[in-house]
């Protein structure tokens, strides 16, 4: 009981420290929105936040896309997948409503990773509406033994983020400039190349986090030792 | 003096994060404690949102690149914890497809 309470007190004590910070910070808020916007011309975006995420303050998103990758690895490494689906879908009707609503999302999943670059979207909104459709599919019935299928390419899929992001960064080295600084007129069409295959590794990851498990390879549950 | 609109938003994100910080450590049990954290997390959220509203005018783009990897980000450390705890429950369980998800 008293572990209850002092957990209260420390979280009252915390709000009452956060809620003094917030009404003693200054009013002229400082922040970044000046220089964000100055440099929009040269980002190859007009969307700022697209320009911070993947310009600006790019080491951070490769470094994001490592955490997802990481993330997969680490759930595929304490468990295999038991193979078995979530359950027979309820009826025919949610079947069918899958076959049209799973390709839309994927479409509009496209739809936001390209509107990103002026307009609220980009990479990690995509990613997440990819994602939502994997996890409705396999809601819906579809074996999550069917991601073991190809393996190869699904592994490709997972790492094409981080792999094509560290890629492209590096060739604007030996091209002459620095980690990640794209050259002039360039900047949009990287930036797309890297946004494209961000969205396809988001999506995944997210879909086999949610099936929580390694795919297995043929079919049946692996050999465990 | 009026209070910035803002501030609400930054003291109701304070008080998420109060919430879920008491969630943390008053609740036993591994999926209490990661949907604590979580709970913490979305007042982190809400919190850096509000701040990127406080320059008034144009909002501040860097919180909002912030917040939205930090969703995602969230989204996958969630779903380590839950494979974490999933595996430590399942500990010297005979029948391993036994734990069920």
């Amino acid at each position: 009981m008293s572990g209850r309470r002092s957990a209260w007190i420390l979280a009252t004590a915390a709000f009452g420290l956060v809620a003094w910070a917030v009404l003693s910070l200054p009013t002229p808020a400082p922040g970044l929105t000046d220089r964000a916007f100055a440099a929009l011309d040269d980002s190859g975006v007009t969307n700022p936040v697209t320009a911070v995420l993947l310009n600006y303050r790019s080491t951070d998103t490769l470094l994001e896309l490592g955490v997802l990758l990481l993330a997969v690895v680490s759930v595929w490494g304490l468990r295999p997948s038991t193979g078995a689906s979530f359950g027979r879908p309820p009826g025919p009707l949610l079947e069918g409503l899958l076959r049209i609503l799973v390709p839309l999302l994927v479409l509009f999943g496209g739809y936001l990773l390209w509107i990103g670059a002026f307009a609220p979207g980009g990479a990690f909104q995509g990613g997440a509406l990819v994602g939502g459709a994997i996890v409705l599919a396999v809601l819906g019935g579809l074996s999550p033994s069917r991601f073991g299928d190809r393996p190869a390419l699904l592994r490709a899929g997972l790492a094409a983020g981080l792999a094509v992001f560290s890629c492209i960064g590096l060739s604007v080295m030996i091209a002459g400039g620095w980690f990640l600084d794209y050259p002039g007129r360039s900047a949009k069409v990287l930036i797309l190349i890297i946004e494209a295959a961000a969205t396809v590794s988001i999506g995944l990851t997210l879909g086999c986090l949610f099936i929580g498990g390694r795919p297995t390879t043929d079919g049946g549950p692996e050999p465990e030792s | 003096m009026n209070p910035a609109p803002a501030t609400l938003f930054l003291l109701v994100g304070a008080a998420i994060f109060a919430i879920g910080l008491a969630g943390v450590f008053r609740d036993a049990g591994a999926l209490r404690r990661i949907i604590a954290v979580n709970v913490m997390g979305s007042g982190v959220f809400l919190f850096l949102v509000a701040v990127a509203d406080r320059s008034g005018g144009r909002p501040d783009p860097v919180p909002h690149a912030m917040v939205l990897t930090g969703i995602v980000v969230a989204v996958c450390a969630t779903a380590v914890a839950l494979t974490l705890a999933d595996a430590v429950r399942g500990r010297g369980d005979q029948d391993p497809d036994g734990g069920g998800r």
